[in-house]
Formats: structure tokens, C-alpha cells, sequence
């Protein structure tokens, strides 16, 4: 890499900026495009639609619900594997990997087996108990948090593994209760990560697919979430329609990174 | 006695890092806990806080059993050698943490904060983050917070250990004037007998989890239970099958002194005021540390013949699974 002198470095960071712009900035610009090619009526038309109105506040409301487990769970199960040893904590931290690796769709299957309304595990018990999971709101939740359950995990645990124990040591023995030592000093250490972690499944959750689509049912006007919406109207060629839905979503997700990556203050020296 | 340590054992998986260890540590004094690394000291001073826990032995502070009481409820004050500032917060909301933490009406805190802030020379810092502080007002800001809560008892865990050797002198010659100041009972860890001989009133000295000698500065320096202490309280130099400080061997030209062991001198060094002396008595190489007066008077240079003696009335300790023989009984060449 010519050691940060030289042509070398140049190439480098062509090939680089190049790489990007071919997979990531370039395509998602072309859908921005499509959607303001014919004027605004393409936002419009799908702004004046109820079923995809539904289907957008459907999405919102699958995120932020999963986004609110995720990060509760996370943070929990981040100071877990950081700060006790127990047996099992290596399966344990393998195991978190695993909804990044599983492909959604296994996930939407899997999901089914469980909670399914008709053979599943659980599904009749909760199914006569008057709680419908598969093809419901619940069950879009669920398959939704499965698939970014491991984002904020991953963001916390290297901020608690890099804070140490010390600062919470200190405030214990200054009388700090364990609830106290979380609020005062391990939580706003940790702000940073957490918030990361929080866009990240933000962003995630909005525009999950695969395991949505197996259990959701798919239902218009009920249980079609906006990526769905996307999917239906590109099949059914209207294709304006599923790039102005698309280009929303996109928009809200690289917002969220966008405002985050700016008010994130800059590692200073410690 | 402040803390009364009884029979108190502790192991990490296979490694034990005490073994029925009892000490008690009066009040007001300032107790150094001296020993070298991974000898022990630090977890004891952290089951002392409560900051782990013994396997077995107990532990009582003022009087009260603590040992199964959390940290937060023992009423003691614990600097850390890192510092573990609260990162987010200013010098003065961090001394005020242990206040603020027990519910104090905000003008009692920050007339305390004030106070504490004058005590450790931080006034002019109150608003700053400790990122913007140097390591040695770091450290003070550490101690203000840990006075804050008035606690019975002080706890430092190698307060100075990560600071640069001049900062190291400034605050330990500090933390003894504060010392004298305040009077909490304070115990400090450190591997620096240096630190140990010059601030504290009293020294535990411990060693693979176990203690090897309890005193006042003097007592160690002077009566050292073992070879251990001898050797790790300053340097020492061997005659015979005795351990014996450098300074206190005393040498005599020519080889007529009935009383002592003959050799040939094999090396001069002068350091400063002191010149270190090597003599070969054939067997053995000692260590004579001179000042440079007895040098030029002594007269002799490398090669000559000399006498070598230890100081009468010196501590010495027998090297260990040796039989002490006197001096006369080394051959002499």
C-alpha cells in the first residue's frame, strides 16, 4: 500500500470509492431517479393509496416494536456475555451470530413450525388462548426482531469490553446500587454504542423481507408490509409505484445512518 | 483496630492468591501493603473493600462484620490505579457521585464538592471532563471523590502506578501531608519500597498469598523476619551464608583482620556520592557500598588486598538450608 505515500495510495482508494459507488451509491441513486423522473406523482400515488398508507404504518409499527425488544434484550444480553463467565457462553455467543448468517426466509419457516396457528409447537395453545401469531402483526414482530437481533449486541459488547469494570466498581463503592451503577455511569458509557446498534436494527427491521413475507401471509390492507408492497407492484409492473415505496424506505434507513454517523462525536484521545 | 482480617483465603480457578491470611490494621494510621506483583496485596485490599470476595476468613471494619456485606454498604473509599474517572462527567459532578447517590440537599454537595475540591488543589478544574486532566490530577480528583462519602476506612490500590516517576514522588509526599491532615485510616498497595519506607506508619508485607512480615518502617529495616523481607526492602549483598546490606559491610586494607574474611578487590564503581566496591573472597563475590570520603580514605584500588567484615550490630539474615557459619570459618586466601 506504498505506506501512505506515493501512487499507491491512490489506486487504492479509487479501486475503493469505485467498488462502492458500483454496489451501493449508484444503484440506490438510480431508484431515487426512477422515483422523481415523472415528477412527484409516483410518491404521490402511493401516498394516496390505503393499502400502501397501511402497509407503511404496519412497517413502522413492526420496527419500532422491534427495535424497543432488540435493544432492551441487547443490552441485557451484552452485559451478560461481557461481564459474567458462565458455562455454555461460547454457544451462547455463537448463537448470536446465527440470525445474520440463517437466511430470513429459513427464519420465516422456522418461526412457522413454531408459532404455526394449525400444527406449530406453541401455535394452538396460544391460537385458543386468543392470540394469533402466525399471519399477524405478532408474527411479523417476531420474524422482524429475530433478523436484527444481533446488531445492537454487537455494537454494545466491544463499548462494555473496552470500558471495563473499573468505573462501575468505583461507583459501588460509593454506595451506587447495581440499578443506580447501570443508569449513572454504565449506560450513558455505553450511549454511543447503543445508539449505533439502535439505527442499525432501525434500519434493518424496515426493510426485512424474507421472513416476513413466509409469516406474514401477505394479506392487503392487514399484514402487507412496505417491502412487500414493493415486491407486489413490481411484479404487477407498476413499476413507478414500487420505486417511489422503495426509495421511502431507503430514504428513512440512510437518514437514520446519516444523522447518527453526525452527531456522533468524534473518538477523541482517552 | 480499623480492619481485622481473619484466616482469610482465596483462589482464582488454580492459582491461590491468598492462604489464611490475618492482619489488623489500626486506626488512623497509613498502612502500605508492600509486596511484588501477583504476590496477593491487591485482592486483599479488594476483599477489604468488597470488591471480590474471600473462599474463606472473615473481614471486619470498625467493628462491624462485613464479610458478606456488598461495597456499596461498607463505608469505604477505594482509588483505583487507572483512576476509573466517570468519563461523562465533570470533576466536580464526579466527586459529587457518592453524595448525590445518598439523596444530599444540593447545597450541602456543593459546599462539600468546594471543600474537597480546595483539599486535592482542583478548584480551578471543577468543569472540566477528566479527559482534559493529567494523570496526577486525575488521581486526585479520584481521592476527592473517594473522601467525599466520608468513609471509615481509605483503600488505594497502587495509587501512583501508572503515573511518571517525578509526578510519583510529588503525590506520594502529598498523599502523607494529606494524611496527616484528614486521618481517615488509609491502606495504599504498592510493589515500591521506596513509596512503602517513606509514607507509611506501618508495612504489611505480603508474598505468595501469604504475609511475611508486619511493622513499622524501621522494624522492617532493621529486623527483618526473612530473607524475603531483607532482600525485597533494598539491596543486599552475601558473606558466608549471611544476607547483608551493602552499606553495612565494612572493609580494611591488608588481610592481617583476624575477624574477617580476606579477598581481592575486582571492581570500583562510583555512582555519585557512593562508590560500589565488588571484592572476590574466591568463593563469593560482595557488594561494599562506600561513600566516597571512606573510599579515599580506605586507599586501595582494584587488585589490592582488603578485609571484609560486616558492621557490628547491622541486620543480617542467614541465607535459607544454610548452616550459619561465623566469617573466620571461610577460608581465607
Amino acid at each position: 500500500m506504498g505506506r501512505g505515500r506515493g501512487p499507491g495510495r491512490w489506486v487504492a482508494r479509487a479501486i475503493v470509492t469505485a467498488y462502492l459507488v458500483l454496489l451501493v451509491a449508484w444503484p440506490l441513486w438510480l431508484v431515487a431517479q426512477h422515483t422523481i423522473a415523472d415528477g412527484l406523482d409516483g410518491l404521490r400515488g402511493i401516498v394516496d393509496d390505503p393499502d400502501v398508507v397501511h402497509a407503511l404504518r404496519l412497517t413502522v409499527v413492526v420496527a419500532v416494536v422491534s427495535v424497543v425488544l432488540n435493544t432492551v434484550f441487547g443490552v441485557g444480553i451484552s452485559l451478560l456475555v461481557v461481564r459474567y463467565a458462565f458455562p455454555g457462553k461460547r454457544l451462547l455467543n455463537a448463537l448470536l451470530d446465527v440470525p445474520l448468517s440463517v437466511s430470513p426466509i429459513v427464519v420465516g419457516l422456522a418461526l412457522v413450525l413454531v408459532y404455526g396457528g394449525r400444527s406449530g409447537w406453541f401455535g394452538p395453545a396460544l391460537e385458543s388462548a386468543g392470540l394469533q401469531v402466525i399471519f399477524s402483526t405478532p408474527g411479523i414482530i417476531l420474524a422482524t426482531t429475530f433478523v436484527a437481533l444481533p446488531l445492537v449486541i454487537r455494537e454494545v459488547v466491544p463499548v462494555l469490553e473496552e470500558i471495563g469494570t473499573e468505573q462501575e466498581q468505583a461507583a459501588q463503592s460509593l454506595g451506587a446500587t447495581a440499578a443506580q451503577t447501570f443508569r449513572r455511569i454504565t449506560l450513558p458509557a455505553i450511549r454511543w454504542g447503543v445508539t449505533y446498534g439502535v439505527v442499525l436494527s432501525l434500519a434493518r427491521s424496515l426493510g426485512e423481507f424474507g421472513a416476513v413475507k413466509v409469516v406474514s401471509g401477505n394479506v392487503l390492507g392487514e399484514t402487507r408490509t412496505a417491502t412487500l408492497v414493493v415486491e407486489e407492484k413490481y411484479l404487477n409492473f407498476d413499476q413507478g409505484g414500487a420505486y417511489a415505496t422503495a426509495f421511502l424506505l431507503a430514504l428513512v434507513a440512510v437518514a437514520c445512518i446519516v444523522v447518527v454517523s453526525i452527531i456522533r462525536p468524534k473518538e477523541g484521545p482517552r | 483496630m480499623s480492619i481485622e482480617v481473619t484466616g482469610v483465603s482465596k483462589r482464582f480457578g488454580d492459582f491461590v492468591a491468598l492462604q489464611d491470611v490475618s492482619v489488623s490494621i489500626p486506626s488512623g494510621q497509613l498502612t502500605a501493603l508492600l509486596g511484588p506483583s501477583g504476590g496477593g496485596k491487591s485482592t486483599l485490599l479488594r476483599i477489604i473493600a468488597g470488591l471480590e470476595y474471600a473462599d474463606a476468613g472473615t473481614v471486619g471494619i470498625e467493628g462491624l462484620d462485613a464479610t458478606a456485606l456488598p461495597a456499596r454498604k461498607r463505608g469505604v473509599g477505594f482509588v483505583f490505579q487507572h483512576y476509573a474517572a466517570f468519563k461523562h462527567l465533570t470533576v466536580r459532578r464526579n466527586i459529587a457521585f457518592g453524595l448525590e447517590i445518598r439523596k444530599r440537599p444540593k447545597d450541602e454537595i456543593r459546599r462539600r464538592v468546594d471543600e474537597l475540591l480546595a483539599l486535592v488543589h482542583l478548584e480551578q478544574f471543577a468543569e472540566r471532563l477528566p479527559a482534559q486532566l493529567s494523570g496526577g490530577q486525575r488521581q486526585r480528583m479520584a481521592l476527592a471523590r473517594a473522601l467525599a462519602v466520608e468513609p471509615k476506612v481509605l483503600l488505594l490500590d497502587e495509587p501512583f502506578g501508572a503515573l511518571d516517576a517525578k509526578v510519583r514522588k510529588e503525590l506520594r509526599e502529598w498523599l502523607r501531608r494529606l494524611h496527616d491532615e484528614v486521618h481517615v485510616t488509609t491502606v495504599f498497595v504498592t510493589h515500591d519500597q521506596e513509596e512503602a519506607l517513606e509514607v507509611a506508619d506501618e508495612i504489611v508485607v505480603v508474598n505468595e498469598g501469604r504475609v511475611e512480615q508486619i511493622g513499622t518502617p524501621d522494624q522492617l529495616y532493621d529486623e527483618p523476619a526473612n530473607d524475603f523481607v531483607m532482600r525485597f526492602l533494598g539491596p543486599v549483598t552475601q558473606l558466608g551464608d549471611l544476607l547483608v546490606r551493602p552499606h553495612d559491610v565494612a572493609l580494611s586494607p591488608g588481610a592481617d583482620d583476624p575477624d574477617a574474611v580476606a579477598g581481592r578487590v575486582a571492581r570500583v564503581v562510583r555512582v555519585g556520592f557512593e562508590v560500589r566496591v565488588e571484592v572476590s573472597t574466591g568463593e563469593q563475590v560482595v557488594l561494599a557500598t562506600l561513600t566516597r570520603t571512606e573510599f579515599l580514605r580506605l586507599g586501595v584500588g582494584v587488585g589490592a588486598t582488603v578485609s571484609v567484615r560486616v558492621v557490628p550490630g547491622a541486620p543480617v539474615v542467614a541465607v535459607p538450608g544454610s548452616v550459619v557459619r561465623s566469617g573466620l570459618e571461610v577460608p581465607a586466601r
